[in-house]
């Protein structure tokens, strides 16, 4: 026993010494987005975005006297929560890192957040989780996210379907925090507008075979098919299987189902259907595409922007709290973000830093005109677009 | 009139239609399981991956031929590729056998251990399916997609219901027919099938009979392996191919088997049918069909679903307690579980 306790107090003392030395070394930022799984087609883009970000301040060698930050990848499977979890886990206690970019899908968010944000104390900025039930989560203060609310993208799309004067729809959505949240909110928006859901049906990811679902959202009718679906996953499905069986030909497409891949797959199916994602056409929306293509990043890729803004922000608070401690950086994300202060745009971040070690204030815009609201998440501005040609073609901004 | 036509279009495109093509694949599927079960006497829990391997090969072969030009007009390109998908998963299955489940045959194993060497090598059957083709959906049906699409045929018939019949459905049902004639006059016509029937009814005495056991139970894998490909390639060419799916389509497959009566040819054909029909039917909302075929007074305001889609696959467990519970053996006279 007396040989046990005295073994783990080596240990420990082997791990603490190994904690403080990575102190000295380059900070390192975790970014946990799924690699794999549902969102596989645009985390690649994603990740590119936040790392745009950190070499940018690198090449300005102008962090906390030119420290380096270092990206660490990690894959949150965007599905199970478990495997999310422990990738968080090892990023924490096995990389040492500084604070967490992401993670992408809500569910495993709010798992990692639980799990190991509050656990460990490290703050977590999620470029594209957007359920509605994190606004409301326990998160000690740790807790950011770059994108909307889908309590504000369900008024949206609400907007969107009742200005093109429809006012009768079908509902589908995935079965999990994502599509469940954004599907409340949506039918609670149109209702509330007037318009009348005929079905509110879920349908599972990973099917091949979705025959029965669109059976029913047939039979129950409505002039369009809202699918608040991934892609990837059972949202193309249902989309393909509606095209297949006449039953819908008009399909409004939210955030997780608008993305090029699909256009391509579905070809003229789509013509004609619309939707929204968040994004803005500030300043700021312009640069960055000029910087990402640049950095042969696809600029257009949906969540690429929140991502280098995400990115942009944990390091400037960082800078400004003059360390890489979540306790002490963690309150200074929201002065970042918000006016008053000097604006700052994509592409800029060397002289915020310099504005920062003048002791002046900034006013972070970035990509996608970064305003967070309590409790840590964007405000959310949406640009409304339309499928024609086979290509994404932007209608408006709201 | 044009009422009662429209409720039987709308319910043609979607219930009859996608159920009627299902249906030939789970059946396809279920031949499969009911043939391992009643000549080498157990339950083939790795049958959805040998189908997925099967489809693996046969993508395969079709990206090749497509690589050097060649198609097959309207059908898919896949209907060709086939035959030599079916081959190499046959290999396969006759590796298997003679790696794996030869050495528990030998031993005279209880049937339950030939179910857990089956999930082992259901694994790695999955394992290897993933590691060649990748786990993303991939999409290699080419040719003509539509027979017929909802939209000529509503001009054509100037009804307000659309139906459509895709190539693939058309395939599926018309391959199915042909595979299950192949089967049922190879077992009851030729003499290797009625010494593969007769060792299944009584192994030992058709051991006595001289029955070289080894020579049927290859060509059972043989068969199993048509059977298994062409069930997969069908799916995958009317859905789409991902790994997974195949995976998921044990439970359906299985309980088609166990309702027919498994070791039942016949059944497993029927049992497919019954399965994919009421998947569909009860979580079919009949608001559309009733709104058509009823009087204006009756019309339902509501869905008239019996059961949310989501619990699609519920439906199948529900049926395989009924049927277990009050008619082990299965609709038609099968061995029972």
């Amino acid at each position: 026993m007396k040989k046990l306790l005295l073994a783990s107090a080596a240990t420990a003392l082997v791990a603490s010494t190994a904690m403080a030395e990575s102190h000295s070394d380059p900070v390192k930022i975790g970014i946990i987005l799924g690699f794999t799984g549902p969102l596989e087609s645009i985390t690649p883009d994603m990740a590119g975005g936040a790392e745009l970000a950190i070499n940018e301040v690198n090449e300005t060698g102008a962090f906390m006297g030119g420290t380096e930050i270092e990206a660490v990848r990690a894959d949150s499977t965007c599905i199970d929560s478990a495997a999310a979890t422990a990738a968080a886990e090892r990023l924490v206690t096995n990389d040492g890192v500084a604070g967490i970019m992401g993670a992408d899908c809500s569910g495993v968010t709010g798992a990692i957040l639980q799990n190991v944000a509050r656990a460990n104390g490290v703050v977590m900025i999620s470029p594209s989780a957007t359920s509605p039930a994190l606004s409301e989560a326990e998160d000690d203060g740790m807790f950011f996210r770059t994108a909307p609310s889908d309590a504000r993208q369900g008024e949206i799309m609400s907007q969107v379907i009742m200005d093109r004067g429809i006012e009768e729809v079908a509902l589908t959505y995935t079965n999990n925090d994502y599509g469940k949240g954004l599907a409340d909110s949506f039918q609670k928006a149109f209702e509330a507008d007037g318009g009348s859901v005929t079905i509110s049906a879920a349908h599972e990811d990973g099917k091949a075979d979705y025959s029965a679902e669109v059976a029913s959202l047939a039979s129950a009718g409505g002039e369009v098919l809202v699918v608040a679906g991934y892609t990837d996953q059972g949202g193309k499905g249902i989309i393909q299987a509606s095209l297949d069986s006449g039953a819908f030909d008009t399909f409004v497409l939210p955030d997780g189902m608008i993305g090029q891949q699909i256009v391509d797959d579905l070809g003229d199916g789509l013509t004609g259907s619309f939707g929204q994602l968040p994004g803005s056409d500030s300043e700021g929306a312009s640069m960055f595409q000029e910087m990402a293509t640049e950095a042969g990043i696809n600029p257009t890729g949906i969540y690429t922007g929140e991502s280098y803004d995400a990115a942009a922000l944990m390091i400037l608070a960082m800078a400004k709290a003059g360390s890489t401690s979540a306790t002490e950086y963690a309150g200074e994300i929201m002065d970042i973000a918000n006016a008053p202060g000097e604006q700052i745009l994509p592409g800029e971040l060397g002289r915020a830093l310099e504005l920062i070690e003048a002791g002046e204030e900034i006013d972070y815009v970035g990509a996608t005109a970064v305003e967070l609201i309590e409790p840590g998440e964007s405000a959310g501005s949406f640009r409304e677009i339309e499928i024609k040609d086979g290509a994404i073609e932007t209608v408006g901004y709201r | 009139m044009t009422d009662i036509l429209n409720a039987i279009v709308a319910l043609s495109n979607f219930v009859l239609v996608p159920g009627a093509a299902y249906g030939a694949q789970l059946a396809l599927g279920a031949l499969g399981v009911t043939l391992i079960y009643g000549i080498l006497r157990f339950s083939n829990f790795a049958h959805g991956d040998t189908m997925a391997f099967g489809t693996m090969a046969t993508i395969l072969v079709t990206w090749g031929l497509q690589s050097i030009g060649i198609s097959f007009g309207f059908l898919p390109t896949a209907l060709i590729a086939l035959p030599i998908g079916i081959a190499i998963t046959g290999l396969l299955l006759l590796g298997t056998d003679r790696a794996i489940y030869r050495f528990y045959r030998k031993q005279k194993a209880a049937p339950v251990v030939l179910v857990i060497v089956s999930i082992g090598v259901m694994f790695v059957m999955n394992g290897l399916v993933r590691f060649i083709i990748g786990v993303g959906d991939v999409n290699f049906a080419d040719g003509a997609r539509f027979v017929i699409n909802a939209r000529e045929f509503k001009e054509m018939t100037g009804l307000d219901e659309g139906l459509a019949i895709r190539t693939t459905t058309l395939i599926t049902l018309v391959t199915a027919a042909i595979a299950v004639a192949l089967l049922f006059w190879f077992l009851n016509k030729t003499r290797t099938g009625k010494s593969m029937r007769a060792f299944s009814d009584n192994e030992d005495l058709a051991l006595l009979s001289g029955i070289n056991p080894e020579r049927v139970v290859a060509v059972t894998w043989l068969i199993v392996a048509a059977l298994a490909t062409t069930a997969g390639v069908l799916y995958g060419l009317d859905k789409s191919f991902k790994a997974f799916t195949y995976f998921q389509l044990l439970l359906p497959i299985f309980a088609a088997a166990i309702v027919g009566g498994l070791g039942n040819p016949l059944g497993a054909i029927a049992g497919g049918f019954v399965i994919a029909f009421s998947e569909v039917l009860i979580t079919y909302a009949w608001k559309k069909v009733l709104v058509y075929a009823m009087p204006e007074s009756l019309e339902p305001s509501g869905l008239v679903q019996l059961l949310s889609t989501d619990y699609k696959f519920a439906v199948s467990f529900a049926i395989l307690i009924i049927v277990l519970l009050f008619k082990p053996t299965g609709l038609f006279k099968g061995q029972s579980v």
